[in-house]
């Protein structure tokens, strides 16, 4: 591989503060081996040609720590390679994927399957997670020691909550002993049983059953207290409420943990339903417009640490249904970016914080080192024109499911190039 | 009388509920509704305005009264009536709802009744088919006929909306046919208050612009019309009251606390009736009181003009 020289772009690291404009050159290896205002066309050979971004931005690669890929079990939705595509063309080289497979990532043995088929088909960076108990049936733990040493960055069960408390502090007392990451999806499946939306007047006048944000709180405010006694390396997976950015600000102070928010609940809110749009039938649901202020500010105020896509691909026979039999969840992981740099343009975020909670902050929690520009590691970026304006189109869309909940959405930002390993993988 | 209406077209191609329907959709129906009622009463019913055209009635859900209403409704106009129970047979095919109506559309019916268990059913029925589609209630949100014929039952008792304090009494949560009268009462001009234990109240529903009351008594107070509604076990999923003796106690419609309301007050109830559970059999029985009876009748008239309207 011949040495890469870009030069003139503006550089956005926050892992090591770097926020200037500058240049970039990678080595040989793929390595990164220069960065920032110190890379200009005084010390680049005459003989060796440079790329002039003229003021475009270089962040580093994404870290998606939400995505379900159908592979294995749902190859029909989405699998390694198409995932693969649709993250590289989003500036995203990392993603976290969740265990809702069939069969589930729950034992050693499917570690290896997987590991092999991310390896083979795709082209980013692959961090499989396992889930907390066997079959996400919620009874029995599965082996955390065994399945970390092959390679799994962290557990959780997905969409699913573990809903008896005696085993969630016997997770969180294995999880401390073999320092595993417990990700937990907040929800009490009781109180949110039949639920497809925000409860409150949109599901009043849908005459769709209503989840109250208060299951999300309760789940909070459960796991929060058992961590009290052993405070294991513990992440809330997506929150969806203001009153549960309540709760994060009480404790944040008293115990270790880290919290994420998905893009759909930072960008949309309940009304966006409007006449049964099953697109935007999400878990968590979005709720009102106070609530989507909250979780701003939440990211705004360090409550919150993570942004994700929570792409979750699903053919158009799961959403071509009533919306109470319609199947949640949206694809995102190629507009993650381009929806957070929204709320750039809106000043609702300042654009270090959004790129923070979307490469170093995600890294940081996984203990992988990804999501950063350092010298000596691999070159995983992206090349990204903040401003261009463009229409979400699905039929434009990458990834093998088109359900999108921003169909039509006009946004402003959108990646040029994404580089894994110094290697260009994507060009607009 | 039908020649002046000709002028006035309704400004919706379905009718999936109230919400949707401007005031003068709403007279224009009611209005078309009341030259029918004298029709249902004389000896030769039917009349030929319909002639040629295919309705069909699709219920995925069981359904007596709404349906054969619907179904007596178009043969008096003089359409081809189909009436399809589905709660048991495509379904249970694994055939979804698009495919039903792709392939009812491609018979080229004039207009489709629907009956859903989800709520939003009759909407993606709408964006599927060529032809007009009238909800016949879909899940808990919206049963618009049902709505319809009760206004024009107190107005036919009452002479007008206007004005009127209206009770709407029990199983709110579930209820497509408190939903629907909610909007339309209001559009009507009638103050609502809406009465039910908290487990069976709808979030934020004062936002809909209604009063909302766990004492029935309080609720009651003053009122011109007390709609009672039907308790529904079947989309109760988990534990939502202790039993129906206490329910009787503190919700069901007695002569003791109809005492609160005024004393010139008319019961209603859309029907079927659980007699001893949330009315008092005599009660429901009372040809002073109970107008039960009459919005059957005219439930006939208002789906006949909702036919004639909506296939043209």
């Amino acid at each position: 591989m011949r040495k890469k020289y870009f030069l003139n772009a503006n550089i956005i690291d926050p892992h090591n503060s770097i926020e200037e404009t500058g240049g970039l050159i990678i080595n040989e290896v793929g390595k990164i081996e220069a960065v920032g205002k110190k890379v200009n066309n005084n010390n680049i050979p005459s003989r060796e040609k440079y790329i002039d971004l003229k003021g475009k931005c270089i962040i580093p690669g994404l870290v998606d720590m939400r995505v379900f890929v159908g592979e294995p079990g749902f190859e029909y939705k989405e699998n390694f390679r198409t995932l693969s595509e649709a993250a590289l063309s989003g500036g995203v080289t990392s993603v976290v994927t969740m265990p809702n497979t069939n069969p589930i990532i729950d034992n050693v043995s499917i570690v290896d399957f997987l590991k092999r088929r991310g390896r083979d088909k795709a082209k980013i960076n692959i961090f499989p997670t396992a889930s907390l108990t066997k079959n996400l049936e919620g009874t029995n733990m599965t082996e955390f020691g065994l399945l970390q040493a092959k390679g799994i960055v962290g557990f959780t069960d997905g969409y699913k909550t573990i809903q008896n408390t005696r085993l969630m502090s016997r997770i969180m007392r294995s999880a401390y002993d073999l320092n595993c990451l417990v990700m937990q999806h907040v929800e009490d499946e009781e109180l949110s049983k039949d639920g497809m939306v925000n409860d409150g007047i949109i599901s009043t006048k849908l005459g769709l059953q209503g989840i109250s944000e208060l299951a999300e709180k309760i789940i909070i405010e459960r796991d929060l207290t058992l961590l009290e006694d052993f405070n294991c390396r513990y992440h809330i997976s997506q929150v969806s409420s203001g009153k549960s950015i309540d709760v994060i600000k009480q404790r944040k102070d008293s115990v270790n943990f880290t919290c994420g928010v998905s893009i759909n609940n930072l960008s949309l809110n309940e009304n966006d339903i409007g006449d049964f749009r099953t697109f935007l039938k999400l878990s968590p649901p979005l709720r009102t417009e106070e609530d989507r202020q909250s979780l701003i500010k939440g990211v705004n105020n360090d409550l919150i640490d993570v942004i994700v896509s929570d792409h979750k691909p699903e053919d158009e026979e799961q959403k071509r249904l009533t919306f109470a039999q319609a199947s949640a969840g949206a694809s995102g992981v190629e507009t993650l970016l381009p929806l957070a740099l929204e709320l750039y343009h809106n000043e609702s975020i300042k654009l270090n914080k959004i790129i923070k909670a979307l490469t170093s902050n995600p890294a940081k929690i996984l203990k992988i080192d990804k999501g950063n520009l350092s010298i000596g590691n691999d070159a995983d970026f992206c090349i990204v024109d903040i401003n261009k304006p463009w229409i979400v189109k699905k039929e434009n869309l990458v990834s093998k499911s088109k359900n999108t909940s921003i169909e039509g959405r006009k946004l402003q930002g959108k990646v040029l190039n994404t580089y894994v390993n110094g290697e260009e993988l994507f060009k607009i | 009388m039908a020649k002046q209406n000709k002028a006035i077209k309704i400004s919706k191609k379905h009718l999936l509920g109230i919400q949707d329907l401007s005031i003068s959709d709403v007279n224009h129906i009611l209005s078309e509704a009341k030259q029918f009622i004298a029709l249902n009463k004389s000896k030769n019913k039917k009349i030929d305005i319909l002639r040629g055209k295919t309705q069909i009635n699709l219920f995925f859900e069981p359904s007596t009264r709404t349906q054969s209403s619907f179904e007596l409704a178009g043969k008096r106009l003089g359409a081809d009536v189909m009436s399809m129970n589905l709660s048991n047979s495509a379904i249970k095919k694994g055939e979804t709802l698009i495919d039903t109506a792709m392939t009812l559309n491609a018979m080229h019916p004039d207009i489709i009744v629907v009956r859903h268990q989800d709520s939003g059913a009759s909407n993606l029925l709408s964006q599927k088919v060529n032809c007009a589609v009238l909800n016949a209630g879909d899940g808990r949100r919206e049963h618009p006929t049902q709505a319809l014929l009760d206004a024009l039952t107190i107005i036919d008792r009452k002479q007008k909306i206007q004005g009127l304090k209206i009770a709407i009494c029990g199983d709110i949560v579930h209820s497509r046919v408190a939903r629907s009268n909610i909007y339309l009462l209001n559009m009507l001009g009638a103050e609502v208050n809406i009465i039910a234990p908290s487990n069976l109240m709808p979030k934020d529903i004062q936002k809909l612009g209604v009063n909302s009351f766990s004492d029935m008594k309080k609720g009651l107070k003053d009122c011109d019309i007390v709609m009672m509604l039907r308790l529904q076990n079947e989309r109760m999923t988990s534990s939502f009251l202790s039993s129906n003796r206490e329910y009787y106690e503190y919700y069901g419609l007695t002569p003791d606390k109809l005492k609160f309301a005024k004393s010139d007050a008319l019961i209603m109830h859309p029907g079927p009736m659980n007699r001893g559970i949330e009315i008092d059999t005599k009660l429901a029985d009372d040809i002073n009181k109970s107008v039960i009876k009459e919005q059957v009748e005219l439930g006939v008239a208002v789906r006949m003009a909702c036919l004639k309207i909506f296939c043209e």
